[in-house]
This record gives C-alpha cells, structure tokens and sequence, in this order.
C-alpha cells in the first residue's frame, strides 16, 4: 500500500513541477505548484512526519502561493505580454547543468547503504517531540530564524512602500 | 514491487531539486523564477524529512521547519521587489532589465 | 471489513449533517432578518397548502437555481471558471472531519471515537484548512475576467491572509492550557461546568477568534469580497445557475463550520453543562425517559396550540388546513409516545444502549450549540453595518494581532503562577 502510494504521489509532484516549468500562464504555474506542494505532504505524512505535512500545507499552500497568486492578480499582466516570453538561450545547458547534477547526486546517494527504513518511537514526528527538539537542542538557531524573519518583515514592509516624499 | 527505501525518496528529492534549477535558468519570467526557488527549497525539505525517518530522530523536522521559514521569508521580499520592479518596467520578464549592464 | 464501513459512515454521516445544515441556515437567514426588520418574511411557497413556516422556500430555490442556465463568459479562463466553486465547496466540508461530535467510548480495550479522523495535529490541521478556502474565491475572481470579481478576490486574499494570523494566535493560549493539539483532548478539559469552558478562561482569545472567524468566513461586516453596493456582488458576479448556488452552500457551509469550531473551542463542544459523561452514562435511563416525557409534552403542547389556530376561510384554499395537517399527527405522536413509555419505559437497557444514548444527547446537544452560533451569526449580519476595507485592515493588524500576542503572554504568566 505505501509503495503504491508513494509512487502515486512521487509521480503527481514530478509531473505538476514539469508542468509548472512549462506553462506560459503563472497563475497555472502556481495552480500547479499548490498541487505539487499537496503530494509532497501526503509524502511527508508517509514518512511519519505528521506535524511538517500539516505545516507544508499551511506555510507554502496557505500562505506562501496565496501570496504568489495576490501578486500575479494584482499586477494583473495582459495576454500579449506573458505570450511573448522566448525560452532562455541557455535551455540546453541549463538541461545539462540539471542531468549532470541529478547523476552526481545519484553517486553520492548510492554510497548510503540500501536499508528499509527501521522501527520508530509511537512519538515520532509528533508536535510535542520536534517542539521538545527545537527549543532545546535547536533554541539559538530558533532564535535567528525570528530574527530573519523581522527582517523579511521589515524589507518587505520597506520594499511594499509607496514613495510619500 | 519492492519495499520503499532511503534512495526513493532521495532520487525524487534530487529530481525536484534539479527541475527547479533547469526551471529557474529556463524560464524569464520572474515569478515563476521564485516558484522554481520555492521548489529547490521543497526538494531539501524532503531529503531533511526522509532523512530524521531514517536516522529516528526529530532533527531533520526541525530543519524542515526552518528552511519553510526562510522560504517564507525570501518570498514575501523577492516579490515585493517583483512588485517593484513592475512598477519601474512594466514588465516581470527578466530580460528587461539589463540595464545595469556596462 | 466492518472498521472500514465504520469508517465510511463517519465521513458520509458528517457531510449529511452539513447538507442538512445549509438549507436550514437560508431559511434561518431569511426568517431570521425579516424579523430583524419587522416584517412576516418568506411565508409563500407550499406543498399541497404545506408551508411550515416558509421551510419550503429553500426547496423552490434549488429548483429555481438548477434549472437556471448556466453561462460561462467568453473570455473567462474556462477550466479555473468552472473549478473555483468546486474548490470553494470541498475545502469548506473537509474541515469538519476532525470535529468530535461526542465523547469516545471505550469498548472491549476498543476506542470508538465520534470523529471521522483523530488527527494528532487536529488544530493546525483547521488552520491549513481554512487557509484554503481563499483559493476558490482567488481563482473564481481572476478567472471570471471581470474587473469586479478580480476586485473582489483581491481584497477576499488580503482579508483572509490578514485574520488568518490573528486566529492562530488566538488559538495558542487553548493549546498551551491543553497541551495538545487534538480537539477531543481540548474539549475534555472543559469539562461539563460551565465556568471551565474556554470563553470564560479565556475570554479575550473567544473575542478574537469569533471576530476573525466573521472575516474568514466572508460575513458582514467584513462581507467586502461581495460588498454589493461596492462590486456588484464580488468575486461571484460572473456565476449563474449550479455554479453560483456551490458558491452559495460553501458560505453556508462555512459558516457551519466556523460555528461548530467556536463551540468546539470556547463553548465546551460536545459538553452538556452540568452533566458530565459518567453521570450521563450512569443514568441513562431516566435521562433518556426525561428527554421522551418533555419532548412528548411539547409535541403535545404545540399540536394543541396548532389546531387551536383553525379558522376556515382565511385563505380560501388548502393553506387553511395547514394547522390541522399538522397539529393532529403532532398530538397523536405526543400521546403514542407517552403511552410507549408508560408500557415500556422501565425495561432497563443494555450497556451499549446506555453508552449510544448518551453520544446521541452530547451530538444533539453539539448540533444544538452550533446551530445557536450560527443564529449569532445571522443576527450580526442584520445587525451590523459592513465596514470600509482600511478600517478592516486596521483591526486585523493593529488590533487583534497585537492583542493575541499580548494574550500569549497573559496565559503564559497565568500558567506560571497557577
């Protein structure tokens, strides 16, 4: 059953992602997205990661894209101009560039020994144990994440500004 | 069929991570550029994720978290300067802006 | 495989209630303002003179919607056009999977729980779920190409975006007094006394997420996605027949759901003040015959009341009738009922009859409080003016977001002295 489930949701998060390259449209690339950002939940879920399935979808589905899709709205972009976008010269290098990256990878990956994935604690992937982890063994790390996000706060802030003066 | 491994999801994770790159030197349009970061970042998550699965431990949760936060934060700046950009160019195709080139 | 067909029936079960629900609500809506306004409302559709009480209004109006035609603009996105209200529908039901409706038993070393899914993340799980439901109205804005409608999708993303974050603050100081994130878990620390439920213990966090829940939720007087004095009637303007009428049930359903989540949180879910679950089990019996013997007396009461009422000629036609229709099987069923207990009333009941009565009261009792909630709801609406949208931006971010976090850091120190 997780076998076939895997599969199923590899396959949609490949294929959405593809797709979302391709689109000329980008609130179709970003329906797309939201699509690919499901499967890989339910792939978090399949991984016992309950707590990060139910953030992805909140962060990126419910927050992040939501975000992406008010932009493309609000700059409200004609037909003509999203037409005439030409595929990048670099197209063919960027494809290799990809490949040769996937199979470096691929060397790397296979050093790791070909296990099944083992037993687990009942409390894995709860709230309670990636909480207990983050404000103890991760609390200063913590700390800067906030720190950056003011700061994303603040840029945004200054960057979403009209020009009063 | 075989039992899922490791190497599943660390080939899927590095598929979508190398889409993402070809997507974002492919692609000139600068929101889908971000959407195309968005999905290297999402790759890394996986990894993290299937990784904590296989060593047991909630560590690779917590850096799943904290990449969503900077994911979170890159896109609410890269597309306030999308916004601004527009509102300079009238375009979000990356060629218009070559500018600040000598 | 009965787990599996248990498992059906809790997912089939919930969405029946919903779709009993909406119907329900229109007609509580309409009833309800033209009170509000003093006048007699709905009272025209009938079935063979039966109008109870203009019940049957919603009937004609689903006929009315279906056999409508169904326009798609001609430049309007075709595939985003006609999704939008699918998806504005289905993300308003699934919400309500992970709402206990009734405290789970125990059975045999065999949890029964009255939920259709016991979420471990239960309350983020509704936070992503209502982050959803933008996506519906974003897509049926942009895709209708219509200045208004886009108006009206752009402002309902801003809106929802914005109060998302003040009703998950709210939330944090439930979970931190619970320490979990399942619903079940937050309301079995109410309790059934009334002054442990969560608007008294946390009466600033209640007021935020109620306000909140009004703007997700679309409802005046944060209605500005489809202000119709402003944009015609918002995102939807482009909707006719089955189309709109989704649009329509999903605010409904929304509604429902925002209801049953505040009762679940602030106003003790399936609690029945007073009556805590081992008392209610433990008596049973005379509980289930108090129920019978009032509901009995009041069938009885209003049937009276009904056939008091005949008076021919009023009408002229069959709706004279409508009183005797009605009254006579209410006072036949009211004695049948009586004279059944009488007979049977003292055969003592089994031990799963026991614990099945007592889910059917708490779900009654849920189902009774959301309904009351939704009743608020309505009663807002009619109530209060709608607001301008700097107004609305100013109390989501400089208000109630200021005022969660402050409240954070209130039940934190509550905590530490307790």
């Amino acid at each position: 059953m997780e076998t076939y489930l895997f599969y199923i949701f590899s396959f949609i998060t490949v294929w959405t992602v593809i797709l979302m390259i391709l689109q000329k449209n980008p609130i179709a690339s970003a329906t797309c997205l939201v699509i690919s950002f499901f499967s890989l939940a339910a792939l978090f879920a399949l991984l016992n990661a309950h707590f990060v399935a139910v953030l992805q979808i909140l962060v990126y589905a419910g927050a992040i894209m939501v975000l992406f899709i008010f932009v493309i709205m609000l700059l409200n972009l004609k037909k003509s101009e999203l037409m005439h976008e030409k595929m990048s010269r670099l197209s063919f290098f960027a494809i290799i560039i990809g490949l040769g990256l996937f199979s470096f990878l691929m060397m790397k990956f296979f050093l790791i020994p070909q296990i099944f994935f083992g037993e687990i604690s009942p409390s894995f992937g709860t709230a309670q144990e990636v909480g207990q982890s983050m404000f103890t063994q991760y609390a200063i790390p913590f700390e800067l994440i906030g720190i950056l996000l003011l700061v994303g706060i603040i840029g945004a802030v200054l960057l979403g500004r009209k020009d009063t003066d | 069929m075989t039992e899922i491994t490791i190497h599943h999801y660390l080939i899927l994770s590095a598929l979508l991570f190398c889409l993402g790159l070809i997507g974002v030197i492919v692609r000139k349009n600068l929101l889908v550029m971000l959407m195309c970061i968005e999905v290297m970042m999402n790759a890394i998550n996986l990894t993290f994720v299937a990784l904590a699965r296989y060593f047991n431990t909630p560590d690779g949760h917590v850096m799943a978290i904290f990449v969503m936060a900077i994911a979170a934060v890159e896109a609410a700046i890269g597309l306030g300067i999308v916004i601004m950009i527009f509102r300079n160019k009238e375009s979000i195709q990356a060629d218009d802006y070559r500018s600040m080139k000598g | 495989m009965p787990e599996t067909l248990i498992t059906i029936l809790k997912i089939i079960i919930p969405f029946a209630i919903i779709f009993t629900f909406v119907p329900l609500l229109v007609w509580l809506e309409r009833k309800g303002s033209a009170y509000i306004q003093d006048r007699p409302g709905p009272n025209r559709a009938a079935v063979l003179g039966i109008r109870l009480g203009g019940l049957i209004h919603p009937i004609a109006d689903v006929v009315k919607l279906i056999f409508k035609e169904d326009i798609c603009p001609s430049q309007a996105n075709k595939a985003y056009y006609i999704a939008a209200p699918f998806i504005a529908l289905s993300v308003a039901c699934v919400t309500f999977m992970v709402i206990p409706f009734a405290a789970p038993y125990t059975r045999d070393g065999h949890i029964f729980t009255f939920q259709a899914a016991q979420l471990n993340v239960g309350v983020l799980y509704i936070l992503a779920m209502t982050s959803l439901s933008v996506y519906g109205i974003m897509l049926a804005g942009w895709s209708s190409n219509n200045k208004y409608a886009l108006l009206g999708g752009l402002r309902s993303s801003a809106q929802m975006v914005s109060y998302e974050l003040a009703m998950g603050l709210a939330l944090i100081p439930l979970i931190m007094w619970s320490g979990s994130l399942r619903l079940n878990d937050i309301v079995t620390l109410q309790t059934a006394q009334v002054w442990r439920w969560n608007f008294i213990y946390e009466p600033l966090a209640c007021i935020i997420f109620i306000i909140a829940a009004f703007a997700e939720t679309n409802r005046t007087p944060f209605d500005l996605p489809e202000g119709e004095s402003e944009l015609v009637a918002g995102y939807h303007v482009e909707y006719s027949s089955l189309k709109f009428a989704m649009f329509f049930m999903a605010e409904y359903v929304n509604m429902v759901i925002a209801s049953a989540l505040i009762v679940t949180l602030f106003f003790g879910g399936w609690q029945i003040p007073f009556l805590p679950t081992e008392v209610l089990r433990e008596n049973a019996q005379m509980i289930l015959n108090i129920v019978l013997t009032v509901s009995a007396l009041l069938a009885i009461i209003i049937g009276f009341f009904l056939i008091l009422k005949f008076k021919k000629r009023t009408y002229g036609d069959k709706r004279d009738y409508e009183v005797i229709v009605l009254g006579i099987p209410a006072v036949l069923a009211g004695f049948t009922l009586i004279l059944f207990l009488l007979f049977f009333g003292k055969i003592p009941l089994s031990t799963t009859a026991e614990l099945w009565i007592t889910a059917i009261l708490q779900i009654g009792t849920f189902l009774f409080k959301t309904l009351f909630m939704c009743w608020v709801f309505i009663w807002v609406r009619w109530t209060v003016p709608r607001t301008r949208y700097d107004q609305l931006m100013n109390l989501g971010w400089k208000i109630l977001l200021p005022l969660a976090m402050v409240n954070i850091v209130i039940t934190a120190v509550r905590m530490l002295l307790k």
